[in-house]
């Protein structure tokens, strides 16, 4: 069992702030690193896997720094997010590599094990280069796992799967959590952090936004105002009929989109209430588009919170 | 994994401290399973077909010989496959990114550079300094010992050029550019036109080991032994020592 402890971490690239000041430990268990591109996730995910010494503070594996500790590579598989691997070599000549530079006593043996955990046995005395995505990702896996660690740390290791990939590694994550590993991923896409990590850490633009299970985030990020833009046959008469209902917290008639601005404070209220409301008014809607759906703008809120 | 207050740098090394036969083997398959080998190859035996060529038509002349294997094998050919070897020992694996595979392991980044260094080295040596005594033979018979001299000369050299390329490969994108803009432009043309800097050249420093092996007075260097051995030692270590240096604060590719 073993705990990643990040503490007022901060790093800069000489005027880029990629992370600001966060505090946070990932323990035993999968955790999902939430975040859009460009949110310091990868920053974060080299700072734990000792690549990058933080610029402040402290990232430590049980209290030990990871930062100069080769050391701490005895207990840290990492899956990188680039593709290339030694592609001139075999998959499992890839992976007894690795278990050689892990100093094992038996290389053959762990890098079978390994192999048979990832399930990719069928392919291993192929050449890594003639790999689709998938199997590469699962090469890099079995490179990852084959010293048999107790931290896990994977960047990004969704993209580009097809869903029956995504499946499979999502279970065998899954397994890794359960045998108290601590498994460590990092993804952009809110619902892939939800199927499958009982913790999630949410990092926008370098800081440390939210913490908790995914009924938590998912509540954060469903809760906020949403804005909408509506187009309607009586924008007036919607606006004065909206107002009056306890979901709609703000009202702009915009005049050069030719429509109405709404700020909604209940997503599931409004959504519902908005219809029925024009149809009793008899208003026609031509357009409701939320206007702030990126997930940058979800992001965000959940800084400003 | 327990806490411990002991500085990372006072553990025991896992593994050989200085060579790690894995770091090895990859970087050999890696230097000789891509284009590279079609190279390293192609180099020595242009260098072979010139001296045949020349043997057959002018005859057997102890200062053709000289002036073959300085201006061909020592000159341009050694700081090429140095580039080539030097170079290619590191750098494809630091722009891939899949040098991580290598770091993210309890080794030394120390042991690591030395390793490749060494595999750069064995190569250099194997494609140059073999092929110039081969070349030195076919051209005069190693009369006046010149083809031993030159063997020397382009092993002494191919040990500064591969930790001085392999640095190269540690701190720059376009290694294998600089590379042949130090080996080509200063080695091989100033070298040759300004005196002054000959002596800041491997080239020179390494003739000057080489010309102690030749009977003689053909082979001369415009530095004295003490000046090239010194010289060689000092940039080769400060090489290796800074490239390892250098690779524990590599940053990752794909960094945000």
């Amino acid at each position: 069992m073993s705990t990643i402890g990040i503490n007022a971490v901060s790093r800069w690239f000489g005027n880029v702030v990629a992370v600001n000041d966060i505090t946070m430990s990932i323990g035993p268990g999968v955790t999902g690193l939430l975040g859009p591109n460009g949110a310091g996730k990868s920053t974060l995910i080299n700072m734990m896997g000792g690549f990058l010494a933080p610029s402040a503070g402290t990232v430590t594996l049980d209290g030990t720094p990871i930062w100069r500790n080769e050391q701490a590579y005895r207990e840290i598989g990492i899956v990188p997010e680039p593709e290339a691997t030694y592609d001139f070599l075999t998959a499992r000549e890839f992976v007894v590599a690795n278990a050689e530079l892990h100093g094992l006593p038996e290389p053959g043996v762990a890098a079978r094990r390994a192999l048979a955990t990832v399930e990719l046995e069928y392919a291993q005395d192929r050449r890594i280069d003639t790999y689709s995505k998938g199997m590469r990702q699962r090469a890099k896996m079995a490179s990852a796992l084959v010293h048999d660690p107790s931290v896990l740390l994977l960047d990004e290791p969704f993209n580009g799967m097809d869903p029956r990939q995504r499946l499979q590694l999502m279970d065998l994550l899954r397994t890794m959590g359960a045998q108290g590993r601590t498994v460590l991923f990092s993804s952009h896409i809110l619902e892939e952090v939800e199927q499958l990590a009982h913790h999630i850490e949410v990092v926008v633009a370098g800081r440390h936004a939210a913490s908790g299970d995914f009924r938590k985030i998912r509540r954060l990020m469903t809760d906020r105002p949403h804005r909408y833009l509506v187009r309607s046959s009586d924008d007036r008469a919607l606006a004065a009929a909206l107002i009056a209902h306890d979901s709609t917290a703000g009202i702009e008639l915009d005049r050069a989109e030719g429509g109405l601005r709404i700020q909604a404070v209940d997503f599931a209220g409004f959504t519902g209430f908005l219809p029925r409301i024009a149809r009793d008014h008899g208003i026609r809607l031509f357009e409701v588009s939320p206007s702030d759906e990126s997930l940058e703008s979800v992001f965000s809120y959940l800084v400003a919170a | 994994m327990t806490t411990t207050t002991a500085p990372p740098a006072a553990r025991p090394a896992a593994g050989p401290a200085l060579y790690h036969p894995t770091v090895a083997r990859l970087t050999y398959r890696a230097l000789l399973g891509r284009r590279r080998a079609l190279l390293l190859l192609g180099l020595p035996a242009l260098l072979l077909v010139i001296v045949v060529a020349v043997r057959t038509l002018s005859g057997q002349d102890d200062g053709t010989a000289e002036d073959m294997l300085r201006s061909f094998a020592l000159s341009p050919m050694v700081p090429l496959i140095g580039v080539i070897a030097g170079t290619g020992a590191i750098g494809p694996e630091i722009d891939d990114g899949s040098i991580i595979y290598l770091l993210a392991k309890p080794i030394r980044r120390s042991t690591i550079i030395i390793t490749k260094l060494l595999v750069a080295m064995g190569v250099t040596v194997t494609f140059s300094a073999v092929p110039t005594l081969l070349a030195g033979f076919v051209l005069n018979g190693n009369g006046q010992n010149i083809a031993v001299s030159y063997a020397i000369s382009t092993a002494v050299a191919s040990v500064a050029y591969a930790s001085v390329f392999l640095l190269l490969g540690v701190i720059t994108r376009h290694a294998v550019v600089a590379g042949l803009v130090y080996a080509l432009v200063w080695e091989t043309v100033i070298g040759n036109l300004v005196p002054g800097a000959k002596t800041l050249s491997v080239q020179q420093w390494a003739l000057a080991v080489g010309a102690k092996a030749a009977h003689g007075d053909l082979v001369h260097s415009a530095v004295s032994l003490t000046t090239g051995v010194v010289l060689l030692v000092v940039v080769t270590g400060a090489a290796t020592w800074y490239a390892a240096r250098r690779l524990s604060t590599l940053k990752p590719v794909g960094d945000e």
